[in-house]
């Protein structure tokens, strides 16, 4: 497993050693690169000089990131830094809205996520996005869950889905006996379960969630976080969280976003700061900034 | 500094009594909850009155020759056996297929559109506000329409086509407006939801919006066949007769009656209170078909109404 990270730490990996190099003599372990490249199996996303606009205002600028399959990477930062934006074009979700753009490189497997020839709803269905606050539709519990496969035309096994997608969400026990009461009734955290559940149901790769636990009590925000721990195994996630902690708790990797005020026209663009291995983000980060935020000198 | 003070502030219980009491405190408030209450008392006055009236008119022509009367036909007098409102009724059924047929579709499908997929630019707004006007526009105004595209075009023949389309199309901007008001309240954490588990626009609007906006689509639905049921004003210029119509023999549903001269409700209703002041039994008569067409209303309403309820209810 190689550990990589565009700011220094780097963990060399003699089993990386498979990078074909122009000349085959075998170098030292020390003379590795100071960024050693990704198993490109492992990269999901290739992001470079990323900046997402709303009409002419640059919402977010310069994000330069990369993930890796099978990590939790966290989006902290204060609000109106462009978390959530960045998040959004992931799974191009900013195309709801009419006036976003985006410019830079968003490779997800090697493949330009804004290239015209691709289509969103396929992006959407591999890529799939937990919200803020819980949206069950206003149908079954069976419904919601059965809802991703039975758009993508699936009639037959959705039992098996909606049983398995349930159980990894840890809510088949609460609600298996109730598959068929409306999904309105459930709590809270019960709720946000089920959407994690009905994302689950599409069979995505990556797993997008935007600030899951901010609607929640303590106790379902635990629940929430202990089921990420249990599905990073098969998933690759990228949280966006106000809580300092739960990025520090649940994440591998943790970008720091900040919020810089353009003079001119009294606007803020958002930008990423800092992207690193989260034990080391919160301990020593490179950054002043992130030094500050982390501390709780701001934001 | 009494024993009775209270804190640092030199009340006293007394003091405390009067102000916690709040003895004849928020007059304002009051007064004008008064001023709101007589509001509705005077609009529920007005509905009571005529509803008095005209039960008190009709009731004797509805007691005594219930069945007749919807199945009678218009008379030149008012002592005449047959007369009665079943041409009137044809023609208002008939009106209201029109209308369900023809302004639910086209109506919710352009609301359809104009919520989901028209782009915020100049022409679409400039759409929007011609709906909202055209809602607004008086309902003569789609008569001299129905006149000049449906009437004068087949040689000045008067039909209950006419008559149903013209309808259709005056209710066509509030089945618009209505729908599209539905679709607008649906929360986008539905929509969002939906598209980010990989649904296409269609299957949002398919299995989130239409759903969820049904109920709302369905009242305002319901609330403009009302409205358009009790028109008289544009029938009256597409030509609905008022006085003798030849009866017919074949029936409510037959589909030669299309193509034919035609009444309704309204009309009928407007023909025997002019022929009052001739013939004094048309004002019982009258009275009992503004009863019959105020039942037929006041029932859309009421189930317009419940199945939004019940509707409401499911979706929690």
């Amino acid at each position: 497993m190689a550990n990589t990270t565009d700011t220094g730490v780097s963990v060399t990996d003699e089993t990386t050693s498979d990078i074909t190099v122009e000349a085959p003599t075998a170098a030292a372990p020390e003379a590795a690169p100071a960024s050693t490249p990704v198993d490109p199996a492992d990269l999901v996303f290739d992001v470079s000089d990323l900046s997402v606009y709303y009409g002419d205002f640059r919402a977010v600028r310069d994000v330069n990131m990369t993930v890796e399959r099978n990590q939790i990477t966290a989006l902290i930062g204060p609000s109106g830094c462009g978390k959530s934006t960045v998040l959004r074009s992931f799974n191009r979700m900013n195309d709801l809205i009419p006036t976003a753009r985006v410019t830079g490189d968003l490779i997800y497997r090697g493949v330009d996520l804004y290239d015209p020839r691709v289509d969103p709803v396929e992006v959407r269905r591999r890529i799939g996005m937990v919200f803020q606050k819980p949206n069950p539709f206003p149908k079954s519990i069976y419904d919601n869950v059965a809802y991703g496969p039975r758009i993508a035309g699936q009639k037959k096994g959705l039992d098996e889905v909606v049983e398995s997608s349930l159980r990894k969400a840890a809510l088949w026990d609460e609600v298996k006996d109730r598959l068929g009461d409306s999904a309105i009734g459930l709590s809270g955290g019960q709720q946000q379960r089920l959407s994690i559940a009905r994302a689950i149901a599409t069979q995505p790769e990556v797993l997008l969630m935007d600030e899951p636990c901010s609607a929640l009590d303590p106790i379902a925000t635990a629940r929430i976080e202990e089921l990420m721990a249990e599905i990073k195994s098969e998933y690759t996630i990228l949280i966006v969280t106000h809580n300092m902690q739960q990025a520090a708790r649940v994440s591998d990797r943790t970008a720091f976003f900040s919020v810089e005020l353009d003079e001119h026209n009294d606007r803020r663009t958002g930008l990423l700061v800092e992207y690193t291995d989260t034990a080391k983000l919160f301990s020593n980060p490179d950054d002043e900034r992130t030094e500050n935020y982390i501390t709780g000198r701001f934001g | 500094m009494a024993l009775s003070t209270i804190g640092g502030n030199g009340r006293t219980t007394a003091r405390v009594d009067a102000e916690i009491y709040r003895q004849g405190r928020d007059l304002k408030g009051r007064g004008f909850q008064y001023l709101l209450l007589s509001a509705l008392f005077l609009a529920s006055l007005f509905l009571i009155t005529l509803l008095i009236q005209v039960l008190t008119d009709g009731w004797p022509v509805l007691s005594e020759r219930f069945v007749d009367f919807f199945t009678g036909t218009l008379r030149s007098r008012s002592s005449d056996d047959a007369l009665g409102i079943g041409q009137g009724l044809a023609g208002t059924f008939w009106i209201a297929i029109f209308v369900i047929a023809l302004s639910f579709p086209i109506g919710i499908a352009a609301a359809v559109y104009l919520e989901e997929y028209a782009s915020e630019n100049f022409i679409t707004s400039v759409i929007d506000v011609a709906i909202r006007n055209l809602a607004g526009v008086p309902s003569v105004v789609y008569g001299l329409l129905g006149l000049a595209l449906f009437v004068a075009t087949r040689d000045g023949n008067s039909t209950l086509f006419a008559g149903g389309v013209t309808l259709a199309i005056l209710v066509l901007p509030i089945v618009v407006i209505t729908a599209a008001e539905a679709i607008r309240a649906v929360p986008s954490s539905l929509r969002e939801g939906a598209y980010g588990v990989g649904a296409t626009q269609w299957d949002v609007i398919r299995t989130q919006i239409l759903p969820y906006a049904a109920p709302g689509i369905l009242t305002g639905t319901l609330l403009s066949l009302a409205r358009a049921i009790g028109e008289a004003a544009p029938l009256i210029l597409v030509g609905a007769i008022t006085d003798r119509l030849a009866p017919r023999g074949d029936g409510l549903l037959s589909l030669d009656q299309i193509f034919d001269r035609f009444t309704a409700m309204p009309i009928v209703i407007v023909g025997w209170v002019q022929e009052s002041g001739r013939d004094q039994g048309f004002g019982p008569a009258a009275g009992a078909a503004i009863v019959v067409l105020l039942v037929f209303v006041i029932l859309m309403n009421s189930i317009a109404v419940t199945l939004r309820n019940r509707f409401e209810k499911k979706r929690g």
